[in-house]
């Protein structure tokens, strides 16, 4: 496998000064003594699994979005840009943002009010314990492997800009995560969050920065653009009516459906890992402004991570290639284009903190996803199937060494994605595979109290089986694209997009059915978990700036200028 | 306890003042082959001048001894 790699890697594209190697160094340095420093703090349950639930807002808010900054928003997504156009923003604003709010404003009151742990225990105190169970299995499988792709995108960049060695990028930064997340659990991982929040930002702005002045600003990188490609990269919208009028082959309703009304959907308001930063919230008022906050900073994601593939499309010599071309003719791949435009503008020192920003947004997705794998394992799996009488101290330290297993595991995986071509087609189809129909079960779940255990556990199931079902099928018969996604010209994310819908309503019409064929579960047992049925406490009597919906309306309408502007 | 944005000031501060340093060396002793485009501009100087002072205002504003 190494050596396989290693022939696929052409000449480093840069090298490190003294003062670069200082300021990683120093990063290093920082993490580990923020968890050092946590270490007496994560003694209970609710401290190392949960924070101790007394993060403000802006903690939460920024951790929220910050685990969500690993591998694929960064060199994914820049790679996405420069071979999809600026389309690619879609998952950063239609894709992202209606959900957030809708987290903030309608979901979150019942995660807090039932002070479960987890998404997974949400589901055992509305539908049972067998769709705990499903939920808990596969959402520790997914996030292992999410883990390991964040691993690879990691040490396949640092081999790219620096040459290290693969193995050695793998095992430094996992080993470093397990000591921090072990010593401070959840609250270590929150803290490096924020600050690998602040770093990315620090090191990633400077290049939409230089790279527009050397484009010549925005009108002329449009020129550009449309020279070296089609004018169809720098619309959102205009292009979307047809399936062969845009980059990615895709049409309106798979953007607005399959990816603004489902993948987001289930993405930001059901997967554990950044669902857990917001249970870790003081209060309710903290817990619905975290998500508002991170939506307004989510949509600002793009001017860092869009805007430089784009910039690489008008600016680079060189033209990049699929994955899978790179690896033979020894040029770079589209996933390259955010290091090759580090490398660019960045001399020493600005380099040192641009490599940092890389691996501070590699750690903060591999750390998110440990911490959420650690407590679902420890809540969810191994308290109530394996053990469920020993006492908090036995279930602190089930998470400490789940926590150093969980990276192991990460780190295999991370050889395993190795043969996927594309980094980001790849868990596409694994969110495709369980987020979608978890969405729509945890949503009828809060939304209808008529859906019964029975029809939540098969609704989920069917979801699932029928995703990965749709994902096999096109697998081994590449023609049947034409009825999954509705289309023969749709592409890869495209496929995702109505892989998603499929399952989503898969799920919803046998959970509907499977319920009104079941017995109708007692109000009593409803109250607290279901709309309708719970009393959702008031945030207090705070001025109109301090209120949730107030900053969701300036969100929302900013989502919509900013959607015209680049219409 | 301290305080997260504590760390966030340390880690502007330090990060600005090697990055400023290193713009300051290179705008004193300009290499003959830069290896960036713009290196006119000299972004080192001023992006670790803009780092360090926020990282000192955080530093300051979020120093433990100024919290109880």
């Amino acid at each position: 496998m190494t050596s396989l790699l290693a022939a696929e890697v052409p000449t480093r594209l840069v090298h490190l000064s003294p003062v670069d190697v200082v300021i990683v160094v120093f990063y290093f340095a920082l993490v580990l003594s923020i968890g050092w420093y946590l270490r007496g703090r994560a003694n209970t349950g609710e401290d190392f699994f949960m924070a101790g639930r007394e993060m403000t807002a802006w903690v939460a808010g920024l951790s929220f979005l910050s685990a969500n900054l690993g591998a694929l928003e960064l060199m994914g997504w820049a790679g996405s840009a420069y071979q999809y156009g600026i389309l690619a923003t879609h998952w950063y604003w239609i894709g992202a943002i209606p959900a957030m709010l809708f987290l903030a404003l309608v979901m979150m009151p019942f995660y807090y009010i039932s002070k479960t742990h987890s998404v997974p225990g949400y589901l055992k105190l509305r539908f049972g314990e067998p769709s705990r169970a499903l939920s808990a299995v596969s959402f520790a499988f997914m996030t292992v492997l999410m883990s390991g792709v964040n691993m690879f995108a990691m040490a396949k960049v640092m081999q790219i800009v620096l040459g290290w060695d693969i193995n050695f990028s793998i095992w430094v930064s996992s080993i470093t995560v397990a000591i921090y997340v072990t010593l401070g659990g959840l609250r270590s991982a929150i803290f490096n969050e924020v600050l690998q929040f602040f770093l990315i930002w620090a090191g990633a702005l400077l290049i939409p920065i230089l790279g527009l002045y050397e484009a010549g600003g925005w009108s002329n990188l449009k020129l550009q653009i449309a020279q070296r490609a089609s004018e169809q990269y720098v619309h959102l919208w205009s292009g979307l009516g047809s399936f062969t009028t845009n980059p990615m082959g895709i049409h309106w309703t798979g953007i607005v459906f399959g990816l603004g009304a489902v993948i987001s959907m289930g993405y930001w308001t059901t997967d554990f890992l950044v669902v857990q930063r917001i249970l870790a919230a003081k209060d309710i008022r903290s817990a619905e402004m975290a998500p508002i906050i991170g939506a307004g900073f989510k949509m600002m994601v793009p001017f860092i991570v869009i805007l430089p593939g784009l910039l690489g499309l008008a600016v680079l010599p060189e033209k990049l290639v699929p994955e899978s071309i790179a690896a033979v003719t020894g040029g770079h791949s589209y996933n390259d284009v955010l290091p090759l435009m580090l490398a660019r503008y960045c001399g020493p020192g600005l380099l040192g903190l641009g490599v940092t920003a890389l691996i501070a947004g590699f750690m903060s997705g591999m750390a998110g996803n440990v911490s959420a794998f650690t407590t679902v394992w420890t809540y969810d799996i191994y308290r109530p199937l394996i053990n469920n009488k020993s006492s908090d101290h036995h279930y602190v330290n089930m998470g400490r060494w789940t926590t150093i297993i969980g990276v192991l595991i990460s780190v295999g995986t991370a050889y395993l994605v190795m043969q996927f071509a594309s980094i980001m087609d790849y868990v596409q189809a694994l969110f495709s595979f369980f987020i979608a129909p978890l969405f729509g079960t945890v949503l009828l779940g809060m939304l209808w109290k008529r859906a019964t255990g029975a029809g939540g556990f098969f609704g989920l199931l069917c979801g699932t089986l029928s995703s990965i079902g749709m994902w096999a099928w096109v697998k081994v018969d590449p023609t049947a694209l034409r009825y999954v996604a509705l289309s023969p010209h749709a592409k890869g994310l495209a496929q995702d997009m109505y892989q998603a819908l499929w399952s989503f309503i898969v799920c919803v019409v046998v959970t509907v059915a499977v319920s009104l064929a079941t017995k109708p579960m007692a109000e009593v047992e409803l109250t607290g978990l279901v709309y309708g049925l719970t009393t959702v406490p008031s945030i207090g009597d705070v001025p109109l700036y301090q209120k949730p919906l107030f900053w969701a309306a300036i969100v929302v309408v900013v989502f919509f200028i900013l959607n015209i502007v680049f219409w | 306890m301290i305080s997260i944005w504590f760390f966030i000031g340390i880690s502007l501060a330090v990060n600005g003042a090697l990055i400023l340093s290193a713009g300051i060396y290179q705008l004193v002793n300009p290499p003959l082959h830069p290896g960036v485009v713009l290196f006119n501009l000299h972004a080192g100087v001023w992006w670790g001048a803009v780092l360090l002072v926020l990282g000192l205002v955080y530093c300051f504003k979020f120093a433990p001894t100024r919290r109880s």
